[in-house]
């Protein structure tokens, strides 16, 4: 084949191999902070059922998301991982993370099906919706809200944890790998909860499904003060 | 016959003896210029943090979590575990009983107030090179650090390590104290560079190989980092990170921001940029990247050659190629384009990548398991980030896609095993 034959052959190859090329990355970056945070979709939007591992992130207040991300960084809560991935990251960043997800309505997960006893689910009903008083244990919707969907700003929705989940963050705060802000309210909580009353409430919890309206309460919506002192979710000052 | 094996006994001691004691690291000291030197002035404090800053002092002397400068932080090395000593100005847990001559002692030759060895794990080897004015700002700025009464954990080495003789035995070897030594042919700024590079920067304490001992070898030219399992590249070879062919604007720009139009930091340069570099002026960053630019490309063609060899061919590497142009295609083409080129510098190209095409492959198959953001700084504060793929990838799959990456555009490099990958799965992130 004589040289320009060649060359010509080679300019028809490198030319139907363009387009190819120029497809599937965007040509600009887009300059979104759902851009931004695909580290963070990749795990907990895409498995948005009852994955124990990455839990719903969508949708909760952003105090409370912003206060897991510093606890990650600072060692409070225990994943290689997320700590690996928010380390070196600004407090104003994280913040806007946390805001970001917090504004995310996502599709609830199902409700998982239970087969433990109704007189475990009568347990895990009483504890949620009244407390233990001879345990020293209040209500959980005295604080994560009337529908278990939190409270501004910082007060975790437990409506839609898988029970796996829940059960391993009670066993976390038992072994006291995972703490919050002093004073650690759920780890005295947790401290007092037998594993019995733990599997209780994780398969009463776990055996509702989020409500129709998954946004967490307003902040005025639950008594002041709260019945235990909790550092993450500090009472508003006077 | 007797009388002639003794004296030729004695005479070889007595050789051994001299070259012991001529070889020994002497202590090394050096007056402050004046009292006013560690005087808890503004401006002393100021240059005392911005040097502590240089030399990343906090990164090791903290917790994670825990107060600046209350040490207890663990550091794995291939000995045991050290514990890493609070140095705030408590008098009884830390250094507040210490005075300027003591903390000279520590920085310069490697000793305790008591007169106890340091462990090298301080990197007193560098250190060495700091000045003593330096030394005198570093210390009022450590002295006026709000005190923490947090007691000191032993360490917990394995013997013969955790033995002064092993260590006295390691200094003759390896240690020679001395402060820097401009170069009175080089320029102002390259002896700059060079004094923050080799003295409080302590960059060979990652990019330089280190023997069985510990001990730091000669230059800059990569090394694997005991136990954290990442491999800091050579900062002279041009196959690794060498930055010869690099302008001294970008090379400025990747140390004050983490990103650069050449690269994008990660793993544990994220934390040099984030904790120390971005803090550090234009100035000394452009006097650090002449120093690095200089650098002698001596071992620039060895790895790669050897590389070249080592890049196996046939139909079993074809079919892995295959396999990992597929998982590319599902995840790792959006952001990375299917020509490789990336969107810097949020997505770094992948083609041409000296991190990809290198000979040692552990960074990119971490970086494919655990993800990973450039760090947040000044300049560049909302990074963009790449997921881990750990738990979505088996070792085979990981192996094929850096396989298919490091064999695509042009890239050269060998093949990398499953073994390989399952090896660093498991390794530490913190």
């Amino acid at each position: 084949m004589p040289f320009s034959a060649c060359l010509a052959a080679l300019v028809l190859i490198f030319a139907s191999a363009l387009p190819a090329f120029a497809a599937d990355r965007p040509a600009v970056l887009p300059d979104t902070m759902a851009q931004r945070v695909i580290a963070c979709t990749a795990c907990h939007a895409k498995v948005q059922g009852n994955d124990a591992f990455f839990p719903r992130i969508s949708g909760k207040p952003a105090g409370y998301l912003y206060n897991q991300l510093i606890n990650f960084r600072d060692g409070r809560r225990q994943s290689p991982v997320m700590t690996y991935m928010v380390e070196h990251l600004p407090d104003a960043y994280l913040r806007e993370i946390a805001e970001h997800f917090s504004n995310q309505h996502l599709e609830p997960p199902p409700a998982q099906p239970t087969s433990v006893s109704q007189a475990v689910l009568e347990r895990g009903k009483l504890l949620v919706l009244q407390g233990d008083k001879a345990i020293k244990v209040p209500a959980c919707i005295a604080c994560h809200g009337e529908r278990l969907t939190g409270v501004a700003p910082a007060i975790p929705g437990l409506a839609g944890l898988p029970r796996d989940y829940v059960n391993a963050q009670f066993g976390a705060w038992k072994n006291k790998t995972r703490r919050a802000h002093a004073p650690d309210c759920m780890a005295d909580i947790a401290s007092r909860l037998s594993l019995d009353d733990v599997a209780a409430i994780s398969h009463w919890i776990g055996a509702r499904a989020l409500p129709a309206d998954p946004a967490p309460a307003a902040a005025a919506a639950i008594t002041r003060p709260l019945p235990l002192a909790c550092g993450s979710a500090a009472e508003p000052s006077r | 016959m007797k009388k002639t094996f003794f004296i030729f006994f004695a005479a070889l001691a007595a050789i051994v003896l001299v070259v012991v004691v001529s070889a020994w690291p002497r202590e090394q000291f050096v007056a402050s210029a004046s009292k006013a030197a560690t005087a808890p002035t503004p401006d002393n404090i100021a240059r005392g943090a911005y040097l502590a800053v240089a030399g990343n002092c906090m990164g090791c002397h903290t917790a994670r979590g825990g107060p600046a400068y209350a040490g207890g932080r663990a550091m794995a090395t291939p000995f045991g575990a050290l514990y890493v000593p609070n140095i705030t100005p408590d008098r009884a847990t830390g250094i507040g009983a210490w005075s300027a001559d003591d903390f000279w002692r520590a920085l310069h030759n490697g000793k305790s107030r008591d007169g106890r060895l340091l462990y090298p794990a301080f990197p007193y080897t560098n250190y060495t090179a700091v000045t003593r004015a330096d030394a005198d700002a570093l210390y009022a700025f450590l002295h006026n650090l709000p005190a923490v009464q947090q007691a000191n954990t032993p360490h917990a080495l394995r013997f013969p390590y955790n033995q002064q003789a092993a260590l006295a035995a390691w200094r003759l070897l390896y240690f020679k104290p001395g402060v820097f030594a401009p170069d009175r042919a080089a320029s102002l700024a390259w002896n700059r560079g060079a004094y923050l590079v080799e003295g409080l920067g302590h960059c060979s304490a990652c990019h330089s190989s280190r023997n069985a001992a510990g001990a730091v070898a000669a230059g800059l030219g990569g090394g694997l980092i005991p136990t954290s399992g990442w491999y800091a590249p050579s900062l002279e070879s041009d196959a690794e990170a060498g930055l010869g062919s690099w302008a001294v604007p970008h090379i400025v720009q990747l140390l004050k921001t983490g990103v650069s139009p050449r690269s994008t930091v990660s793993g544990p340069m994220a934390e040099v940029v984030a904790r120390s570099l971005q803090h550090m002026s234009e100035a000394d960053l452009a006097a650090m990247a002449t120093y690095l630019k200089s650098l002698p490309a001596s071992r620039a063609e060895a790895p790669e050659s050897e590389n070249k060899k080592a890049k196996a061919t046939g139909p079993q590497v074809d079919q892995i190629i295959v396999h990992g142009k597929k998982l590319y295609a599902t995840h790792c083409v959006d952001c990375h384009g299917a020509d490789g080129r990336g969107l810097a510098p949020a997505y770094p190209a992948l083609a041409g990548n000296r991190a990809v095409t290198m000979q040692q492959s552990i960074n990119a198959v971490r970086i494919v398991l655990n993800g990973g953001f450039a760090p947040g700084t000044a300049g560049n504060p909302r990074p963009y980030g790449m997921p881990p793929y750990s738990h979505l990838m088996n070792d085979a799959e990981v192996a094929a896609v850096v396989t298919y990456v490091r064999a695509s555009w042009g890239n050269g490099a060998a093949p990398v095993n499953a073994s390989e990958v399952n090896r660093y799965r498991s390794t530490p992130l913190d």
